[in-house]
């Protein structure tokens, strides 16, 4: 029962085939199974789960009428706060802290009854592209335990590629959720800038963070879309409008006279060849369906990668400087002798890890007087011109396409030591956080030469979520239909314990 | 010539309140050379004319209701504290003996 979609798993439970309480059990004995080699879990709350799942079976036995996805179970990335339960953000600095308060997400996920199994690793703080800058040690690629299941996020998608939970909550900053999707075979979204509320939500880059579904097909990720966002008074960059329908987007199958623009400029070197080939391939698919293919140019994303990487280590700069020991998290160095401010370097050289205290340094330096109008400054000009492009793009076409990443999933500690070209794989999901425009991430097949996922990326304009939703559900149902079954049904088994 | 030197990585870690070994300082003011190398690409691609975007979707003054709603109970808000004293933070000395 662990292999259906959350939509199946959503049918059975109002149909009292299966219970909650079986369901999210059939869920921990898969962790127990396979987490000693996946990694995908930092902490298991077996208790509180169960306690959710039971209240769900109660209300369903008298007959309440219940959210449809109330029973179904889902994998929590730890950057997101739950009351009582630890959130580290894969960082030493926030060990054994368990939060007084919920975040927004966990409120609407509670609310309406989804069960949460336990938190998922990451890359310390959502700093990386390989979850391998986690403290808790790197996860591994259900698809190829030697490899990366991308980052931020590599413990949610992992998750969802290893059966271990049919939902996950990941979030995109520079492409944290997408990433991971594609190299895991999975579905990932980065809704709006400010479709979720980011109220506890541990934050990085508060102009680019954004929290949002993840899954194995575009249905369960609609559906658990429409839980989590909405507007927040709690969250002041929260859209106060009404949730679009994706659900009813996923479902439409028809994009019959849509015009989908690929972007000229996130292809061509440095892209795996087999990438290019089910990128073109779902192309096809998307013409056999009705669409009308034009390639836009899109010249500013050229430099989209640099301004990020000033942008969002500027903002986490800042951030970061939260974490001082002194309200929350560890301490290091209070022998009664020494001062709060050597106490708080001495608390921040052990709490962060090499990555972040990497991003910091860039960050200060480049918010330092001086060099903010080179830098900082004119990072956020080129994040106007990107913006500029979208627009001028978005005035041609419905949605923009382009693969997720240049490449399939690379080896564990290939990339560890070279900063720069681990930052280069997020070279084509950056643009998106930038403009600040929702995203999809889908799986578009195996690439021929290491039979690994390769991920397809639809971009859609800011407050038009529902256009990726369409689009991506009838890209889905075109290459299923072509495959044979899902490509998730097609992942290695792994070795049960 | 490299962007930025060592006592500069130092400066900096000292401005952000992380205490770095000498190898460390090495290592990171070699790695943020290259760093800096491939982002100053920004630089003179927007002419003066272009305005800068801090954030996507534009918000301003954002208020909401000026109404009382529970909050944290000062068990709740201690409950993460690494030191208390009675219902306050316990940190260290703020400020030099004499």
């Amino acid at each position: 029962m662990i292999h259906q979609s959350a939509a199946q798993m959503s049918a059975d439970l109002a149909a009292g085939s299966v219970t909650a309480v079986e369901l999210a059990n059939a869920h921990f004995d898969r962790i127990a199974a396979v987490d000693g080699d996946v990694h995908a879990f930092l902490h298991i709350d077996r208790e509180g789960a169960l306690a959710q799942a039971s209240a769900v079976d109660a209300s369903r036995k008298a007959g309440e009428k219940v959210h449809p996805l109330a029973g179904v179970p889902l994998a929590l990335k730890d950057v997101l706060t739950q009351k009582g339960v630890p959130t580290t953000c894969g960082s030493k600095m926030l060990e054994g802290w368990r939060p007084p308060y919920d975040s927004t997400v966990v409120t609407n996920l509670k609310k309406a009854g989804v069960v949460i199994l336990g938190k998922t690793n990451m890359d310390e703080f959502a700093m990386g592209s390989s979850t391998e800058n986690s403290a808790y040690g790197a996860t591994r690629n259900p698809w190829d335990l030697s490899r990366i299941p991308g980052g931020s996020g590599g413990g949610s998608s992992a998750a969802l590629a290893a059966f271990e939970a049919p939902l996950a909550i990941g979030t995109d900053t520079g492409g944290s959720i997408r990433q991971p999707a594609a190299v895991t075979g999975t579905v990932g979204v980065k809704p709006t800038y400010g479709a979720v509320s980011r109220y506890g939500l541990v934050a990085f880059s508060s102009s680019l963070d954004q929290a949002g579904p993840c899954a194995r097909t575009v249905l369960d990720t609609a559906m658990l879309h429409e839980v989590i966002a909405g507007y927040d008074p709690k969250d002041s960059t929260s859209i106060n409008a009404p949730v679009g329908k994706m659900v009813d987007a996923a479902k439409k199958l028809d994009i019959k006279g849509m015009k989908i623009g690929v972007v000229k400029e996130l292809s061509g070197d440095g892209y795996q060849a087999g990438v290019l080939t089910r990128f073109n391939e779902a192309l096809e698919a998307l013409v056999s369906a009705g669409a009308e293919i034009v390639e836009v140019s899109t010249p500013s994303f050229e430099y989209a990668l640099a301004a990020y990487y000033l942008i969002a280590p500027s903002e986490a700069s800042s951030n970061l400087a939260r974490f001082d020991s002194m309200r929350y998290g560890i301490r290091v160095g209070d022998d009664g002798s020494r001062s709060a401010e050597e106490v708080m370097n001495m608390t921040r050289e052990v709490g962060f890890g090499r990555e972040v205290k990497r991003r910091i340094i860039l960050g200060t330096y480049a918010l330092s007087s001086g060099y903010y109008d080179a830098y900082y400054g004119s990072a956020q000009k080129v994040r106007t011109l990107i913006k500029r492009d979208y627009e001028a793009a978005f005035a041609k076409v419905d949605v923009l396409v382009s693969p997720t990443c240049p490449t399939t999933a690379f080896k564990i500690g290939e990339k560890s030591d070279d900063p720069v070209a681990m930052y280069l794989n997020d070279v084509c999901t950056i643009p998106v956080n930038l403009a600040g425009i929702g995203s999809m991430s889908l799986p578009c097949g195996l690439a021929p030469e290491d039979g690994l996922p390769v991920g397809f990326q639809i971009m859609s304009p800011a407050m038009k979520d529902e256009l990726m939703y369409q689009v991506g559900g009838t890209l889905e149902a075109a290459l299923e239909s072509s495959w044979s079954k899902p490509l998730y049904a097609s992942a290695p088994e792994l070795a049960v314990k | 010539m490299a962007a930025i030197s060592r006592d500069e990585v130092a400066h900096l870690a000292r401005l952000a309140r992380i205490e770095m070994t000498d190898a460390e300082l090495d290592h990171l003011a070699s790695e943020m050379d290259l760093i800096l190398e491939s982002v100053s690409r920004v630089q003179g691609v927007a002419g003066a004319d272009i305005p800068p975007t801090s954030h996507a979707i534009a918000m301003q003054n954002v208020m909401r209701p000026d109404a009382v709603v529970p909050s944290l109970t000062p068990e709740e808000s201690l409950s993460g504290a690494p030191a208390r004293e009675e219902d306050r933070f316990k940190v260290p000395q703020i400020l030099g003996e004499e």
